[in-house]
């Protein structure tokens, strides 16, 4: 065999060792809610798989309702987070003054803030205002922190409408909703689809602050899984059993939507 | 009065000025063409007359009402872009009825319409398509479509036949042409072509580096361009220019209308290629011939000392090849003068 030959089987070999053990851990997950607790601890492959631990969970901390808290958590503030971003987005791509893109880099340069530096002041205005453990408090967090991200896929988004069109939109006649309704909005649906998509899986897969400004009341399934750690020890199998309820739906949810997902973070790289 | 009126109109963009105060009045129904060299700021002022920038200064009257300030979408005005500008996720019948559709135009007087504007277009078998599944020159009658439709005051068109092939772009020329004579409409043209300028305008505006150079209809600015400059971008072949000095023999034939230190213009179906011998002594430089017409190159003044270049048209074939020694004669009533300046000098009496 040459040495040209053997390149392929040996780049399939690294390709597979690798994601193998990238996805290692997750499968180890998986199987692992299956189990026992006494078997989750003896760690073997071969074992009969039970769903004690779902039962479990469920009887013990309303899976349910820590699903429907990152479920509106999620949705609403993806929706308010649109709400807001596309009307910034909408003014720095169509209307640019020489001071759009320092407002671009500031609001990104919020993201590089780690957010436990936001926490005193936010934790400190959730409890004055009495909303502490409520799911507006969180809704509000997230839509802000998703904000920065929003406004720059939005904007990269509408600068792929050519100017042309926008003009010819006005001439025709049409207001600034109109043109928003008629054009910006039907040519950049892909972009805003996959602005939503992203901002719906950051803001489920938010962990601190759900843990840190909810508890029962409001609480994730982020705050759900860090039930099974920490106090009485680590319980594995119902650690496990809990993390893949609370991954499950997003999982799912991504496998359907990758598609828009890579085409919205690719945008305007092609090209 | 005027039906479209520029007042001392304005546009600096930052501190550079590209429209420099420009005086315009635009009677209903003209076709007028901006035409000039790229960057005279045409396109500028058409997209100020659109509203699509704003004026700097200066004010805009249309019908007696003054729009300086209106927004694009209250003008009243239809403009075909260069590059189309379609609604891509629409089809052409939904492009042709979008103004009508915001205008809130009953459904069936909108599908009228269209399909009146479709039939005098040719695009009733394209309704239904997108402009994607198009050809470049089905897309710009979908553009002009959509134009008609609406029936505006105004029609603006920015270099609408830039994108399509010489064939097409001769035979839509036709088209637009025909179709200001049936619709009558109000019409500003912007172009580099000045074949465009000639053949549509019933009055050309010559624009460089933000001003106006002349108005006039086409002929007016062929026979008897205000300046050198308007008198060299009108016309193909390029009007002939020679210093007043380089060539001994202009004294004879211009007499005393010659400026001292200006210029003489010529076009080049006034030079005549005689046999060497008569005329002005010159060579043949290249030939080129186009069929209809042949271009003769020549270079004279060899005698005096210049070497001037000269070209003439005539519509015969000629066995004249490079070198050939020739005669050259101008026709001494085609002389246009042009000062130090470059302006025009009128009102010399003509040669005996």
């Amino acid at each position: 065999m040459s040495k040209k030959a053997a390149f392929p089987y040996v780049r399939t070999f690294f390709a597979w060792f690798f994601a193998l053990v990238i996805f290692f851990p997750l499968f180890w997950l998986g199987i692992t809610a299956f189990k026992t607790e006494g078997q989750a601890i003896a760690g073997n492959l071969i074992f009969s798989p039970t769903l004690a631990s779902f039962v479990e969970v469920q009887a013990r901390s309303d899976y349910l309702h820590y699903a429907t808290n990152s479920l509106i958590t999620s949705v609403v503030s993806t929706l308010l987070g649109l709400a807001v971003a596309a009307p910034a987005a909408y003014s720095m791509a169509f209307f640019r003054t020489n001071k759009t893109r320092d407002i671009l880099m500031w609001m990104l340069s919020t993201k590089m803030m780690p957010a436990v530096g936001a926490l005193m002041p936010i934790y400190v205005m959730a409890q004055t205002t009495g909303m502490l453990d409520s799911l507006p408090a969180l809704i509000l967090v997230f839509t802000l922190s998703n904000l920065p991200i929003m406004v720059w896929m939005l904007y990269s988004a509408f600068k792929e409408v050519p100017n042309d069109i926008l003009e010819a939109v006005r001439l025709d006649g049409a207001t600034v909703w109109d043109e928003f309704r008629h054009a910006i909005l039907p040519l950049t649906m892909g972009g805003i689809a996959s602005t939503g998509l992203l901002c719906l899986v950051l803001a489920w897969n938010e962990a601190f602050w759900s843990l840190t400004l909810t508890s029962a009341n409001a609480g994730t399934l982020a705050a759900l899984i860090a039930q099974y750690s920490s106090p009485e020890g680590l319980f594995w199998a119902k650690l496990s059993a809990a993390s893949l309820l609370a991954i499950a739906p997003i999982i799912v949810f991504g496998w359907f939507s990758q598609k828009q997902l890579v085409q919205g973070l690719t945008f305007g790289a092609v090209k | 009065m005027a039906f479209l009126e520029l007042k001392n109109i304005v546009k600096e963009f930052g501190s550079v000025r590209t429209i420099k105060g420009i005086d315009l009045q635009i009677d209903k129904g003209e076709f007028i063409v901006f035409v000039g060299p790229s960057g005279c700021g045409k396109s500028t002022l058409l997209r100020l007359i659109a509203g699509l920038e704003s004026t700097t200064e200066g004010s805009l009257h249309l019908d007696g009402r003054d729009i300086t300030e209106v927004p694009s979408s209250k003008r009243d005005l239809a403009m075909v872009f260069q590059s189309y500008a379609l609604y891509p996720h629409m089809t052409v019948f939904d492009n042709m009825s979008f103004a009508l559709k915001l205008a809130k135009v009953d459904v069936a007087v909108r599908k009228e319409k269209v399909e009146r504007a479709a039939k005098i277009l040719n695009l009733t078998d394209y309704l239904q398509r997108t402009p994607k599944q198009l050809s470049g020159g089905q897309r710009q009658r979908v553009a002009i479509g959509r134009a008609i439709v609406r029936a505006p005051k105004v029609f603006l068109f920015d270099e609408p036949l830039s994108n399509l092939d010489a064939a097409l772009r001769g035979q839509t020329r036709v088209e637009i042409a025909n179709l200001h004579r049936d619709l009558g409409a109000t019409t500003i043209y912007v172009t580099h072509d000045q074949i465009e300028a000639m053949t549509l305008a019933d009055r050309v505006v010559v624009l460089r580096d933000g001003l106006i150079e002349q108005v006039g209809s086409p002929l007016e600015l062929y026979d008897r361009p205000a300046n050198q400059f308007v008198a060299q971008f009108i016309g193909t072949p390029q009007m002939n220019l020679l210093p007043a000095t380089t060539l001994p023999e202009l004294t004879r034939i211009a007499g005393a209308r010659l400026p001292a230190d200006g210029s003489v213009g010529v076009r080049p179906e006034y030079v005549r290629i005689v046999g060497a011998g008569q005329g002005i002594a010159g060579k043949v430089e290249l030939v080129e011939s186009l069929g209809s017409d042949t271009l003769i190159h020549t270079r004279v003044g060899a005698a005096s000392g210049h070497n001037v270049p000269l070209v003439s048209r005539q519509s015969e074939r000629t066995a004249l090849k490079l070198g050939d020694a020739v005669g050259v004669e101008i026709d001494p009533n085609a002389l246009l003068f042009f000062d130090k300046q470059g302006r025009a000098i009128r009102g010399l009496p003509q040669a005996a």
